[in-house]
């Protein structure tokens, strides 16, 4: 019992007649140094945020603001931009058929037609760009589902995937290249753009598909392994995602720069989007002369080989068509936001100069040239 | 069965008597030796040996003990916790995002802790050895204190300091008494003297100590320093002979042998059971309430932390409930996924969510504070205004982890004696007849400049008045109770009575008579000793006189006063009578009594301590009448003090003053100054101190404690004499409270000046009586309340007599109060470490007795002048500056986890991180941690010179207002305002509209897409400003440091993004930041929504500022407005009705 009480106390730790008698040493007698610092004397700008000294900056804010939101929305209402709805979740939808019909399985590949008009001519580039609405291609279970070093062309990834890209990692035994479920789920829907001239013949419109990804995605990012001649070859030994018809490197048999890992439109869907209703670039239809519009107003058409089933989740494809400005796409939020912010700080600006003269009238002329 | 259950129960009972008896009361033989037989045989007990313990560790029990705990604190275990769920599951962030920083706070902490303990081993391992000398055998032989044990005979010489608590048996002085000086523990420098036991202080050499035979018992040790109670049985030719032992027996450990050669005493108390160290309480860790503050809202997030994983588990089984969503065709499980039960998956997503959110209760907050306390305690030490020259000292830190509670102090408890005041007395003056005497007057011709007003005359008065002069230093010679020792060693409070003859000291039990007597010598008169009865002055003529001491009527401190009768060499009587004005002045019935009470009461107000001296002369018919009452009262067996107490009494009457003294404690220099600066800065000050009530309170006016007009409250044992406590208590709360309800607005006002303000007096004895916890009386239980009642209503409050251990019990009655204000406590002694222990903070002051108390405070200053600057200017800038990291570090991590919440809605609740690991894992400990930490370390939102000339801007931070729910709400409000605004700005951007690059760098002809990360990076981006600019807008002491941090951590910010998204880095498994950065800054849309979200989220903020500022200003704000606009005009033609800030600006000057 006197053990344990005593070592309760000892517990308690600190014990006085330590101090006592302890070698405490004589603390050096040590003037401290007297310098800005350690005195805390540093030389300073004390700004303060008074209602005098702010008063301008919002004035200045909201001048400034107006202007740019004015001047973005105006550009971005300039902007021509054409958006259909090809899923076919309706019975009167053209792609109605292949949307139900739709089997992995089957061989034979389902064909639509969507007839559009262009109300006005798309003057300068025009962007087509596929839209799919519901599908997260930023779940993290999806985000993750890739292998950087294989498709930066290492070839021990190659052959056997990062873990990472499970359950799309093998087929078979065999590592499956590009695995995860990114790639797995390439959007491989075919889009053929068609003019209806006024007598009624059907010209196909040139859609240019390279020059769409990351100049850095396809050059540094993305390689295939052993160079890009006879992928046949590199890619020996590893089978082609399950939900794909062909192999990698089939993607583009006929330009070797945009086949395998490189393709360009395997790129673009390899950059995961951000939120689940996402767009992402088909192909560019280059302007041919200054004197005709890239698109004139009339009757097109839209041929669509219809690989991609969406209806299972609910999902919506759609294709896009759009003009672009030196700001990008469409993009009227970012004007409005201008014109609201500037809108507000000058409104406050008003609010904080009636409070400036009423409360701080004693300190005007000491404020203002602050 | 039956048998053996009976003689257990005897057995336990047997057992549980011993130890009974064992509790109560303990046994010892001296040296050990065995009672002689047919003695009652006494239970042996084990006693404790003489070790002093204050460390923590050993080297074995260090590793697992110190990690113990560590991961106590909540916070440490909370991040372990994370750390340990990011390795067991799949969790989104990598498990050494979490795991690195709680590695490197561990590892410090302990490196500190552990350098700390072998500090405490090392002091421990210097007392423990420190050599003592015992009597082992008739030999004296040394020994290492730690291996002292009850029972061993120990020898001391003089000026040695006592190593555990002992029982005298003899002393070299022939009367068997020594002396004793106990400063370092009740902090009384003065000499008291101890009485070895009757029937061995014949004992005289080791041999003779030797062969004492005897035991000793004596109650178990406890804490009361003045009550001991025990008994010694000392065995001549075997027969015991019992002798009661008492406090006057007890040399106490920490106590010092003075003037005594040497003496031989017994340990009865060892190691931790000494009296000392039971006075001391156990140092436990100190909590600031900033700390307390921070944990409350580290509760609170994680609270929010649960209840977002909560909600989003919930939300994401919801919405998974349809198969297409939870599994649609383009992302499958995995089969081991797939087949794992509901309810682990769920509990997985559930951790999984705290990992993604775990950073909302940063552990680099921790950190950053702990960095912030040490290395902001460094300007403690390194200030110039604490350093003082004299002593050759500055100021200590002890304990970094309170300086924030410097700014909040609302109790100061300061010790009284080398405190407030020097711990040096000195006469000042004397006055006879209304004359004033300088004791320097005689020596240089000058005057007090003070005495000018007085009628005043110079050495020579006419005859009569020379004649009463004589009359009144021969009296001051007399009447007193000092004693004369001629000593070779030079002690440095005394001085020598002849200056380079064989110096000889003043010795007394109050230093206040060997101040008077050595006046008297400045002034001509000598005392040079008492012989054969007789007493010897030395006069101005260097003429010895002789006289006859017959009688001593010893001071009490219920008359106050004590008297003398001596008879002079022409035979003459004479009773010299000195005491307390009030004594006095009702016994007198001759003599210039308005001048002497003119003057009195003038020296009191000066905060000197005054005595009256009177005389009477007795003709020899009254001596004998006086001898009869005298030996009467003595001779009585039954209430002998109540006699004799009548008899002074009957004896001490018609007395002709003479004239008064006047002594001086000197005050530290600014202690007043001091004191009311802490009283304009809202803190009540009380004094605490062992000292009697007169001196304390003389003191307390000198310090400006009690103001003239301050209306003094008693509680002390006289008036408790009088009436019962309880109707004093009741008395004193009605006269406050009757007071205080009148002036309920004034006291609200904070200005105490024109109300009558009340001063509180109270003694130990009755401070025990008022804390005894409730007994049969129901009443008694209230006491407390009342008296704390009472002391809440009264500015400055005064403790006199008081115990270290009761100094304690006060501050912890006032901590443990309704309100749990903050306490200071500020002392110089042992006597005040209890106290400093026990208040919030503890300063101690590196006075003249001893290092304990800066040993165990957590800061040390040279003077109490410091504290104001401590207070006043560090404490405040602390508290500051540490407000605002903790606000600021809740409110950056809000505006950085609740985007990634919000994200969560937009990827199927899939714990996808918005940010990138990098940019999670740097964003608290590189990208914004730097600026605050520097501002926690320098800001400075008004100079200091300001804060140290007006200590009420101190009442702006009072009770913890930077802290308060609201503000913190504001806070965590601004950061989910600023989060929205981040995260929607950005999915506006990327939602329904095409927010794209002009992709390739160089080319302008395509138009890229942006991915998820490009997006998080957008948001992050926007946020590693919008935090930085709003600490930027906070700051109001820009030096270049801090420009050179708030910038250059922006700048790092972007320069680390180029690097990180501008190689494809090798060993990292994923590539995904590889050019995001490059190409959303190749966007003009980037840009432009970049800034736009910035001003947006600073926006509120700057007007919540501006327009609070301006209808609302906090004294602070107005003395920040005025200091601009000084700026500004540079000149001071400035008129204001408002004489506080006129005078601020006045003083900026």
């Amino acid at each position: 019992m006197m053990a344990s009480s005593y070592n309760a106390k000892e517990e308690d730790g600190n014990h006085p007649g330590a101090a006592n008698h302890a070698g405490a040493g004589i603390v050096k007698s040590k003037k401290p140094d007297n310098t800005a610092f350690k005195q805390q004397r540093l030389p300073a700008w004390q700004p303060i945020l008074t209602a005098g000294t702010v008063l301008p900056a919002f004035f200045v804010i909201g001048l400034i603001f107006i202007p740019i939101g004015i001047g973005l929305y105006v550009t971005s209402n300039n902007i021509k931009e054409f958006e259909i709805d090809y899923t076919g979740a309706n019975i009167e939808d053209p792609c109605y058929n292949c949307a139900k019909n739709f089997s992995w399985n089957s061989t034979a590949q389902c064909f639509c037609t969507v007839p559009f008009t262009l109300v006005q001519p798309f003057e300068s580039n025009v962007f087509m760009y596929y839209g799919l609405s519901n599908f997260y291609q930023n779940h993290r279970r999806y985000v993750k589902s890739r292998d950087d070093s294989q498709l930066n062309g290492d070839r021990s990834a190659l052959m056997s995937p990062s873990k990472e890209c499970e359950p799309y990692r093998t087929s078979e035994g065999t590592p499956i290249a590009p695995c995860g479920a990114i790639a797995n789920s390439l959007f491989n829907d075919t889009l053929q753009l068609y003019h209806i001239d006024s007598n009624g013949t059907f010209n196909e419109i040139p859609l240019v598909k390279k020059g769409i990804a990351w100049w850095t995605d396809k050059h540094v990012k993305f390689r295939n392994p052993g160079g890009n001649n006879n992928l046949t070859v590199a890619f020996q030994g590893t089978s082609k995602p399950v939900n794909w018809r062909e192999p990698v490197f089939k993607l583009d048999p006929e330009d070797p720069e945009n086949n395998g890992f490189i393709n360009e439109d395997f790129i673009v869907w390899m950059r995961t989007a951000a939120l689940p209703t996402f767009r992402k670039l088909y192909r560019i239809i280059q302007k041919k002369s200054s004197s005709t519009p890239t698109l004139p107003s009339g009757k097109y058409v839209l041929n669509i080989t219809y690989n991609y089933p969406v209806l299972s989740f609910d999902g919506r494809k759609r294709m896009i068509l759009s003009t672009i400005s030196w700001m990008g796409g469409k993009n009227p939020f970012l004007g409005i936001a201008y014109i609201t912010v500037g809108s507000i700080c000058f409104f406050l600006g008003v609010v904080l100069l009636i409070i400036h003269h009423k409360y701080d009238t004693r300190n005007n002329s000491a404020d203002i040239p602050n | 069965m039956g048998m053996d259950f009976s003689s257990l129960r005897t057995l336990i009972s047997r057992y549980c008597v011993g130890e009974e008896n064992w509790v109560d009361s303990r046994t010892i033989y001296i040296g050990h030796k065995e009672p002689p037989p047919g003695t009652e045989a006494f239970l042996q007990q084990r006693f404790p040996d003489n070790r002093i313990v204050s460390s923590k560790y050993t080297f074995w029990n260090f590793v697992p003990k110190n990690m113990f705990e560590q991961f106590r604190r909540v916070a440490n275990f909370y991040f372990l916790i994370i750390f340990l769920v990011q390795l067991i599951i799949d969790t989104p962030t990598s498990p050494i995002t979490s795991g690195l920083p709680l590695f490197f706070v561990i590892t410090v902490t302990a490196i500190k802790q552990g350098y700390e303990d072998w500090l405490r081993h090392k002091a421990d391992n210097s007392v423990n050895q420190c050599p003592v000398h015992v009597v082992q055998h008739g030999k004296v032989v040394r020994k290492q204190s730690r291996k002292l044990r009850v029972g061993d005979v120990v020898f001391m010489k003089e000026n040695e300091t006592f190593p555990c608590d002992l029982i005298l048996l003899s002393t070299s002085r022939d009367d068997g008494t020594c002396f004793v000086t106990t400063a370092s523990l009740d902090g009384e420098s003065s000499h008291k003297t101890y009485y070895a036991v009757q029937d061995t202080k014949a004992y005289n050499t080791e041999e003779e100590v030797d062969s004492i035979q005897a035991t000793i018992e004596c109650e178990q040790p406890q804490p009361d320093l003045y009550k001991f109670v025990g008994r010694i049985n000392v065995y001549m030719d075997n027969e015991p002979m019992a002798r009661p032992l008492g406090a006057e027996n007890l040399l106490l450990r920490g106590a010092t042998l003075k003037n005594t050669e040497h003496i031989y005493a017994v340990a009865i108390y060892t190691g931790m059971e000494t009296k000392m160290a039971l006075n001391y309480q156990s140092k436990t860790q100190k909590r600031s309430a900033v700390e307390k503050s921070m944990n409350a809202y580290l509760m609170v997030y994680l609270c929010i932390l649960i209840s977002k994983a909560v909600i989003n588990t919930l939300l994401k089984y919801v919405w998974q409930a349809d198969p297409n969503r939870d599994e649609p065709w383009y992302n499958n499980r995995t089969e081991t996924e797939r087949s794992r039960h509901i309810v682990i998956r769920a509990f997985t997503d559930f951790l999984a969510f705290m990992v993604l959110f775990n950073y909302i209760i940063p552990v680099s907050m921790y950190v950053t504070v702990e960095m912030q306390k040490f290395l902001g305690s460094y300007f403690i030490m390194w200030d110039d205004d604490m350093f003082d020259e004299e002593l050759g000292e500055r100021a200590v830190v002890n304990t970094s982890d309170l300086n924030e509670e410097l700014g909040q102090v609302e109790y100061v408890f300061t010790d009284k004696t080398g405190t407030l005041t020097e711990n040096n007395m000195e006469f000042i003056e004397c006055c006879v007849d209304g004359h004033v005497y300088v004791a320097d007057a005689i020596c240089n011709g000058q005057v007090m400049p003070g005495a000018t007003s007085m009628d005043m005359i110079d050495s020579s008065p006419g005859p009569g008045a020379r004649e009463h002069e004589e009359l009144f230093f021969r009296a001051l010679c007399l009447c007193h109770t000092v004693q004369v020792k001629e000593e070779e060693t030079v002690d440095g409070i005394k001085h020598g009575i002849h200056q380079g003859k064989a110096t000889s000291f003043y010795i007394s039990s109050s230093p206040d008579e060997v101040a008077l007597v050595e006046g008297m010598k400045r002034l001509g008169f000598t005392y040079l000793r008492l012989k054969d009865s007789h007493m010897e002055i030395l006069n101005r003529e260097d003429e010895i006189e002789r006289f006859e001491l017959l009688e001593v009527l010893t001071f009490d401190s219920v008359r106050r006063r004590m008297s003398v009768i001596v008879r002079s060499s022409t035979g003459e009587l004479f009773l010299f009578c000195k005491g307390a004005d009030s004594s006095i002045f009702p016994r007198v019935i001759s003599g210039k009594v308005a001048q002497v009470r003119a003057r009195v009461e003038h020296n009191a107000v000066e905060g000197l301590r005054t005595l009256c001296v009177a005389y009477r002369p007795l003709s020899p018919e009254q001596y004998q009448e006086v001898c009869h009452v005298l030996n009467g009262a003595k001779l009585a067996l039954h209430d002998r003090d109540k006699r004799l107490a009548e008899a002074y009494d009957s004896i001490e009457k018609d007395l002709i003053l003479l004239g008064a003294t006047a002594v001086e404690d000197r005050l530290q220099e600014k202690a007043a100054d001091t004191i009311e600066s802490l009283h304009k800065a809202g803190m009540k000050v009380w004094v605490l101190t062992g000292d009697k009530m007169e001196t304390a309170a003389a003191t307390c006016y000198a310090s400006k404690l009690f103001h003239r007009n301050t209306q003094i409250l008693e509680l002390t044992t006289k008036r408790t004499e009088e009436q019962s406590l309880h109707d004093v208590l009741f008395e004193l709360s009605r006269t406050v409270l009757r007071q205080h309800g009148g002036m309920a607005r004034d006291t609200f006002s904070g200005l105490s000046g024109d109300c009558t303000d009340f001063g509180l007096i109270i003694d130990g004895a009755t401070l025990s009586a008022v804390m005894r916890p409730a007994q049969e009386d129901s009443n008694s239980g209230n006491y407390k309340e009342i008296f704390l009642e009472i002391c809440r209503n009264c500015s400055a409050v005064l403790c006199c007599r008081m115990a270290p251990l009761q100094k304690a019990q006060i501050v912890k009655l006032i901590k443990a109060s309704e309100e749990h204000p903050i306490t200071l406590a500020i002392g110089d002694g042992a006597n005040d470490v209890s106290m400093i222990l026990e208040a919030h903070v503890g300063i101690g002051i590196m006075g003249k007795e001893g290092r304990q108390a800066v040993r165990n405070s957590d800061y040390a200053i040279p003077k109490f002048k410091h504290l104001k600057k401590m207070l006043l200017v560090h404490g405040h800038y602390y508290y500051i500056r540490i407000s605002e990291l903790v606000q600021y570090f809740f409110y950056k991590n809000v505006c950085f986890i609740f985007p990634q919440f919000l994200y969560q809605f937009f990827c199927g609740f899939s714990q996808q991180p918005l940010f990138d690991t990098a940019y999670l894992t740097l964003y608290n400990i590189s990208f914004t941690s730097l600026p605050i930490l520097l501002y926690s370390l320098i800001e400075q939102h008004i100079n200091m010179d300001i804060l140290k000339k007006d200590p009420s801007l101190y009442r702006d931070i009072a009770k913890n207002s930077l802290l308060r729910w609201p503000i913190f709400i504001y806070w965590t409000f601004l950061g989910l305002y600023d989060a929205i605004v981040m995260f929607f700005g950005a999915y506006f951007l990327f939602d329904n509209t095409t927010f794209t690059s002009n992709g390739q760098l160089m080319t302008t002809n395509t138009q890229m897409m942006f991915g998820n990360w490009t997006f998080g990076t957008l948001v992050f981006t926007v946020l590693v400003f919008t935090v930085t600019f709003k600490l930027a807008l906070d700051t109001h002491y820009w030096t270049w440091i801090n420009h050179f941090v708030i910038w250059g951590s922006l700048v790092f910010f972007v320069v680390f993004s180029l690097l990180w998204g501008g190689i494809i880095w090798p060993f990292l498994n994923y590539q995904r930041m590889y050019y995001v950065f490059m190409q959303m800054l190749s966007s003009g849309p980037a840009w432009l929504s970049i800034i736009l979200l910035i001003t947006a989220s600073l926006l509120p903020d700057v007007v919540k500022k501006v327009i609070c500022r301006a209808l609302w200003p906090t004294t602070t704000e107005r003395i920040q407005h005025m200091r601009g606009i000084k700026e500004s005009e540079r000149t001071l033609t400035y008129h204001s009705s408002d004489s506080l800030i006129d005078g601020i600006a006045v003083t900026e000057a």
